[in-house]
């Protein structure tokens, strides 16, 4: 049966219908579809399927490797800087191997569409040395979730699922098979402590099944070999593939790669009949720097490092037909009467008033800096409110604020988001009030992960809760309602809470209307 | 056959619905499809755009390529034009002629129409179309019957009957108004 599936729901049902357990998860684009379609999926209620959203990526690694230990398949799904976040539990998951097959799939955005950078999960595979799936289409990442379990089951070792945006949000039809069952529990029987003298065993181990790993991406079906007359061959890498094709149709010598480690037997027999090697790959120039070094110094490498390939952003039909000499170049000119429309703040948002009050009282203080975090609310850091200093990873708001402070800068400010602040901003708020830190912190609370969509919030009815058992004095949390008619209430508590030489937290709370709408919506029908 | 369409709006203002429906049209008549769309950030006020690929054969690429789009499908005038580099030699554009103005820099208004006059190009005002026919939430399917005689590889029908089918979880009323908004698109393009 054929179904039109976006790469995200096309990752879910191939999860699902392989017998996974559970999938666990924190959203962020271009990966929140996964989890989500796994949520409303009738075969995963039935079952039971774990799917509730987790604190953080950490969180979400630790628990599908404790679904792993217990014998069943499990999925963790983040955008690629969650690797960043679950990256101890995720390296060292491959020191303790994995009992259930583990798939850690990390949803990359080249050109950052909604990131703050390009890294490049693969990295993260050959970091912890395990093998990497990266599909070219739909359908492929449909077939590898059963293809990963089942390899992540032979070699005992979690295996990285690598998607990028223009996959993850594309629709196309999709062969859909039969639904396996899930795994029986049957824990681990092996010791998967960490300590030293296991350890080093354990990663001896690791090492001992790094030929079967080269093995399976010699033999694997999705790293296909075409020939052609050409002296130019091609390294096509996942969705790199398609604009390969898109340009030159059957006419390539190449070797499309969507398993790692990398096939080097097929790359050293296209090199040899080719005069020179291009390498095509979506994000960083990982494969190239190692073809480089599998080839020699003598073998000409082109790539992005050779800027036949732009260095930075995504790849598409374009800059890969020029690498390959067969652009086309645009008809008509670009328009004249053109204006760039950024995203912002919807209107009648909450953050729109905790930003106005903020702006309004600040401007009395013209040395403040306010420290940024990452959802819906980092828009106000353009016009029209233009209030942010810096908005670099999750949870550093609060962190950085102290930073500023404990070098004397006042009045420093944090402003992060109810889920943000459960995902990372707890631990540093912690620090803060260890120190008595003069930061004022906080948190806009619209009962909702608002920027992906409007996903549950870990911490929903628990921040005041949260701040008190963390040490903020009673009298400094203080809770205001963000709507234009109570300007001069929230104006006057943030201007005392500044004020106030220590940690202080205000929570705006108020439902984030995108949420509010669809609930209001749901009632009616 | 092959058709290469880019729809293009603000957020919110429902291009995702026409790509849903013509996409259902295009599985239910047997075509190969691809449907790049934008999810995340952009969707907040700010430009967003999908790129859609209909062809009797096999599809590679999820994007199309600069000078490749047949069709640009636009539910705002500006917008309509910020993808001119992918518009072909014999492409055409159909678009709402009413500015969206959420910007301080918007551009001159007449200016703009003008320079959309000198391009291969249909516009309309669709939301007071969609207005007059009853169905104020309808501009969408005003537009969409307005690109449906371009669109070619689907006939009028193909796009009526996914209009049935998309919507029919919501009642056999919003079945009616949204075909009605979409029939008194195709007339006003015709």
């Amino acid at each position: 049966m054929k179904k039109l599936l976006l790469g995200d729901e096309a990752v879910a049902l191939g999860a699902i219908n392989a017998g996974l357990s559970g999938v666990y998860a924190y959203p962020g684009t271009p990966s929140t579809e996964i989890t989500e379609y796994i949520q409303g999926h009738p075969l995963a209620k039935e079952r039971g399927i774990h799917s509730r959203w987790c604190t953080n990526e950490k969180t979400a690694m630790e628990a599908a490797l404790g679904m792993s230990y217990a014998g069943k398949r499990a999925l963790v799904c983040m955008k690629h800087v969650g690797m960043n976040v679950c990256a101890d539990a995720f390296v060292n998951s491959a020191i303790t191997g994995v009992k259930g097959g583990l798939i850690v799939l990390a949803a990359d955005d080249p050109s950052m569409h909604s990131s703050q950078n390009e890294q490049d999960s693969r990295f993260y595979a050959k970091f912890a040395l395990v093998p990497c799936l990266e599909p070219s289409n739909q359908q492929e990442a449909y077939d590898m979730m059963a293809y990963g379990f089942d390899l992540s089951e032979r070699l005992g070792e979690p295996i990285v699922l690598r998607v990028v945006t223009r996959l993850a949000h594309s629709r196309a039809a999709v062969e859909v098979t039969e639904p396996k069952a899930e795994k029986l529990l049957s824990p681990a029987t092996d010791q998967w402590v960490l300590l030293p003298g296991i350890a080093r065993k354990k990663y001896v181990k690791l090492l001992e099944k790094q030929d079967a790993m080269k093995q399976a991406s010699e033999e694997s079906p999705y790293n296909k070999v075409e020939t052609s007359a050409r002296k130019t061959g091609i390294l096509a890498c996942g969705i790199a593939y398609n604009y390969v094709k898109e340009a030159v149709g059957s006419d390539a010598n190449l070797v499309k790669i969507s398993q790692y480690p990398l096939p080097e037997d097929k790359i050293k027999a296209l090199a040899a009949k080719c005069d020179d090697l291009l390498v095509i790959e979506d994000g960083q120039p990982v494969v190239e720097e190692l073809v480089k070094g599998l080839l020699g110094a003598g073998y000409p490498v082109k790539g992005r490092l050779t800027g036949d390939l732009p260095r930075t952003g995504e790849l598409n039909p374009d800059n890969v037909a020029k690498a390959l000499g067969k652009a086309t170049g645009a008809v008509f000119a670009p328009a004249k009467n053109m204006a760039a429309r950024p995203p912002q703040l919807c209107q009648g948002c909450g953050h729109r008033d905790v930003y106005a009050a903020l702006n309004q009282v600040l401007a009395d203080y013209p040395e403040h800096r306010v420290f940024g975090d990452i959802g819906c609310y980092t828009l106000g850091a353009l016009p029209p409110f233009q209030a942010l200093s810096s908005c670099v990873d999750m949870g550093a708001s609060i962190t950085m604020a102290k930073g500023a402070a404990d070098a004397g800068l006042f009045p420093a400010v944090a402003i992060i988001g109810d889920s943000t602040f459960t995902h990372s901003g707890m631990t540093g708020l912690l620090d803060a009030v260890n120190d008595k830190a003069n930061i004022t912190v906080i948190i806009s609370d619209n009962l909702t992960t608002g920027m992906t969509g409007g996903q549950d919030s870990a911490g929903t009815n628990k921040y005041e809760a949260i701040c008190l058992g963390l040490g903020v004095e009673p009298e400094h949390v203080r809770v205001v309602v963000p709507l234009p008619k109570n300007m001069p209430e929230i104006t006057r508590v943030i201007k005392e809470e500044i004020e106030y030489k220590g940690v202080s937290v205000i929570i705006p709370r108020r439902e984030c209307i995108q949420t509010f709408a669809r609930h209001a919506r749901a009632k009616k029908h | 056959m092959k058709k290469d369409i880019i729809l293009c709006g603000v957020g919110g203002q429902g291009i995702l619905s026409i790509a849903t429906i013509i996409g259902e049209a295009a599985t239910k008549a047997g075509l190969f499809l691809k449907q790049a769309e934008v999810h995340g950030m952009s969707q907040r006020g700010g430009d967003v755009q999908s790129n859609l690929r209909l062809s009797t054969e096999p599809i590679w690429s999820d994007l199309i390529a600069e000078a490749g789009a047949d069709l640009i499908i636009s539910m705002e005038p500006m917008e309509a034009m910020r993808y001119l580099g992918y518009l072909s030699k014999e492409g055409r554009i159909v678009t709402s002629s009413k500015p969206f103005v959420n910007i301080p820099n918007y551009p001159d208004e007449d200016a703009l129409q003008q320079e959309l006059d000198t391009l291969p190009s249909i516009k309309l005002d669709i939301e007071s179309v969609a207005k007059d026919c009853g169905n104020p939430r309808g501009a969408n399917m005003v537009l969409l019957g307005m690109a449906a005689p371009f669109i070619g590889i689907l006939s009028v029908e193909n796009l009526r009957e996914a209009i049935a089918t998309v919507f029919s979880r919501k009642g056999e009323q919003v079945v009616e108004a949204n075909l009605k908004a979409f029939d008194a698109g195709v007339k006003a393009g015709a």
